[in-house]
């Protein structure tokens, strides 16, 4: 049986779903950046996977998808810094605590 | 003419003005100022009364000359304009000799007075106020100086302010004479209605046209009269004349007795041509006028201040000229002799008060009761008041004689011809006696006999030569003056106006008999009554022949009747003064209850009102401001529950928002292709 494109789309919605239950319901701050690290990826299986099987797609797809890994990279630097300088001023990661700006 | 006459105006004015802003700072006090512009207009009306009546010798001259005052609107112009004729000139020449010379007298006789400066401020008021009046063109201006020379009078009675009977007597006067001047207006206006116009040869040729005629021209003209009335002291408004006393004498002398009352008189003969032309205005004014000429020389008889007699005689005398202009109306000649008894009267009447004054200056009281004797006192005074007296009684050489003689021919007359109405003739006649008799009542008890007051009469002594040489000037007047009025008016020319001396010409050609029988009649008549009453007069105040107790016992209530002048003033009191005072009461009771109330009563609707507004404010504005705050409140309330602030609930409804909003467009997309 041929790899279709289906296939790809499957593997790629079923990362989508597992990074959303993981941003969802993990309250870890660091927990959650791994789910947005998972569904940053299911985007890029996607446009590798439409970059091969669509017609005249060059390699528009691929670039994005480099674009996307090192956009990954930056926002991974970025948040977990975030998330450093959040611990040091709640001690504490678990988002649903930090309620200060709360009404 | 035209520089002249306003010359005539301007110097007065001008001594005012100096004399009202600068009088106290100018040395004498400024008496100079207005004693100097009296005398220059004097001068001016000289040389225009040579020039009218000497050189242009026309009994219809005429000089009219009008300048634009204001647009009243509507094709309607008031102008200012001179009116110079020979009645124009004649009077101005009696207003400013007259008025010169009692400026000159009272520069001594109020000498060392408060106010003095004030004083001649008023005077010269006056003397412009009346110069306007004798020179002016229309009803309008008329009216205008009619009121000012109602001022000066106010404020001249009044001279002596502090004394409450001068006040009263100042406030009644200008009210009195307030009566009369309403009527007056009423018939000016009634004129100016039916006519539109206000100048008086405009007016005189339209009634002439017959556009004013009927009972419209009567009222006009009886109301017109009715200024006349008032101003001239005429029954039943006299009764301020003889309170007018109060003022300082040669006030008296001057507005009094020689000008402003005769410019009732003046006014009456100026507009002769509107009353001419109704014969029912007519016999009013005559009737009135001898009501007045009798009935105030009755009450003169037995006055006995020495002013009061003086001041009911000039009303007695202003009878007689309105009686002679009534008259005037059906007989030729009656109206000429009323105006020239107006010039006659000022000359010897002013120069009764003049001694008077001169008399009561030396003495210190107003009561011939205690006068007596002054003759070897003041010569000069007893015999300049001797004339003044002679010249009033009409006696023969004396400037009265041939004006009352002209009067009372013209009654006689009038009487003749119209039978119903020879009381007039007698009336006057009966009065004329009456006259001489008080007149020399006056003189035997003031300068004959022995001095009932000896203390007065040892302080008496004769007046100061500014006062004593008018008083020699109007005597001289008062014997040639008049003379030579009677020849300037008589032989040379007529003074009746020029619309009414057609009318007059050709009544003289078909009434010349009855005239010279008239004339010869009534000058026989006057002369037996004039030497009746100076003959009983001597016999009762001089040779004391006839006893005067006897005499007052025996009049009983006749005496009673004159001594309280009729009662004239007390029935005013019980009428026209208690209704005053009634209504007064009334309008009172009014203020305090309905128009107090009604002032009251908008308290509360105000204090209503600000509450219903306090409650609008409270509940609707702030309700709404309110109700906006609750909504704000309300929606932020709702919208705080979607910030929950947990970060993964924001992830879900963004989750579920795609999700719809895919689910969404997979309908749309369905439902269309």
């Amino acid at each position: 049986m041929a790899v279709t494109l289906e296939h790809y789309l499957v593997v790629s919605i079923t990362l989508f779903s597992l990074g959303m239950f993981i941003v969802m319901t993990r309250r870890n701050g660091i927990r959650m950046l791994m789910g947005v690290e998972l569904i940053l990826n299911s985007a890029n299986l996607n446009l590798i996977a439409f970059n091969r099987y669509l017609p005249g797609m060059d390699a528009s797809g691929n670039i994005f998808a480099v674009f996307v890994i090192m956009l990954a990279a930056a926002e991974a630097a970025v948040a977990l810094a975030i998330v450093l300088a959040i611990f040091q001023q709640f001690s504490t990661i678990q988002l649903d605590e930090i309620s200060s700006m709360k009404h | 003419m035209e520089t002249l006459a306003w010359l005539i105006l301007a110097f007065p004015i001008i001594a005012l003005v100096i004399q009202y802003f600068f009088g106290k700072k100018l040395p004498r006090q400024g008496d100079w100022v207005s004693t100097g512009a009296i005398g220059l207009s004097l001068i001016c009306s000289f040389i225009l009364f040579i020039k009218v009546i000497f050189i242009e010798s026309d009994p219809n001259f005429l000089f009219q000359v009008s300048y634009p005052w204001f647009s009243g609107g509507g094709g309607l112009d008031f102008r200012f304009g001179f009116h110079i004729d020979n009645l124009t000139v004649v009077m101005l020449m009696v207003v400013t000799i007259v008025s010169f010379l009692v400026h000159l007298y009272s520069i001594g006789y109020m000498h060392g007075e408060d106010f003095y400066d004030s004083f001649f401020a008023y005077m010269s008021l006056f003397s412009f106020s009346m110069l306007l009046l004798v020179l002016c063109d229309n009803l309008f201006i008329l009216y205008i100086s009619w009121e000012l020379v109602g001022l000066s009078s106010y404020l001249l009675i009044g001279f002596y302010f502090w004394k409450d009977s001068a006040a009263d007597a100042s406030k009644k006067a200008f009210i009195t004479t307030r009566v009369g001047d309403v009527f007056m207006f009423i018939g000016i206006m009634t004129v100016f209605l039916y006519l539109g116009k206000l100048n008086y040869t405009e007016i005189f040729e339209a009634v002439s046209h017959g556009e004013l005629s009927g009972w419209v021209l009567t009222i006009a003209g009886i109301c017109l009269f009715g200024g006349a009335v008032g101003k001239s002291a005429q029954f039943p408004l006299h009764v301020w004349l003889p309170d007018a006393m109060e003022g300082p004498t040669p006030v008296s002398a001057l507005i009094h007795a020689a000008t402003m009352v005769a410019a009732g008189v003046y006014m009456v003969g100026r507009l002769f041509p509107i009353f001419h032309s109704s014969p029912e205005a007519m016999l009013v004014i005559a009737y009135i006028g001898l009501i007045t000429a009798f009935f105030a020389s009755l009450i003169a008889i037995t006055q006995t201040d020495i002013k009061r007699i003086l001041a009911y005689s000039t009303l007695s005398q202003l009878g007689y000229m309105i009686t002679a202009l009534g008259v005037g109306g059906f007989v030729v000649g009656a109206y000429t002799a009323g105006l020239y008894h107006l010039m006659t009267h000022a000359f010897f009447k002013s120069l009764l008060f003049l001694c008077s004054g001169s008399v009561i200056h030396a003495v210190h009281t107003n009561e011939i009761t205690s006068m007596g004797g002054l003759r070897k006192k003041m010569p000069i005074t007893a015999l300049t008041m001797i004339i003044g007296t002679l010249a009033i009684s009409g006696v023969p050489f004396f400037s009265g004689f041939g004006s009352k003689d002209a009067i009372l021919a013209g009654a006689l007359q009038f009487g003749l011809e119209h039978p119903q109405h020879f009381l007039i003739f007698l009336g006057l006649l009966i009065g004329a006696g009456i006259t001489s008799f008080y007149m020399f009542r006056l003189i035997f008890l003031t300068f004959f006999g022995e001095p009932r007051d000896q203390e007065k009469f040892d302080h008496a002594h004769e007046s100061p030569v500014t006062m004593t040489l008018p008083l020699i000037i109007l005597a001289l007047l008062s014997i040639i003056g008049g003379w030579g009025l009677y020849g300037a008016l008589w032989l040379n020319s007529s003074i009746v106006p020029p619309v009414i001396g057609a009318v007059h010409e050709a009544a003289a050609q078909g009434a010349g008999h009855g005239s010279a029988l008239a004339h010869y009649g009534a000058m026989v008549l006057s002369l037996l009554v004039a030497f009746t009453g100076i003959a009983f007069s001597y016999m009762v105040y001089y040779k004391r022949s006839i006893s005067v107790e006897m005499l007052t016992k025996k009049m009983g209530p006749l005496y009673q009747l004159s001594y309280n002048k009729f009662w004239v003033d007390e029935f005013y009191e019980k009428t026209v003064i208690a209704f005053v005072m009634k209504s007064r009461m009334v309008l009172r009771t009014f203020d305090n209850t309905v128009v107090d109330g009604a002032v009251n009563i908008t308290a509360p609707i105000t204090r209503g009102v600000a509450i219903f507004s306090g409650a609008v404010d409270k509940y609707v504005v702030d309700g709404l401001v309110n109700l906006l705050a609750i909504l704000v409140q309300a929606i932020g309330a709702v919208s705080t529950l979607f910030q929950s602030g947990v970060i993964q609930n924001y992830l879900l409804k963004a989750a579920c928002a795609v999700g719809a909003l895919l689910l969404i467009h997979n309908v749309i997309m369905r439902v269309l292709y």
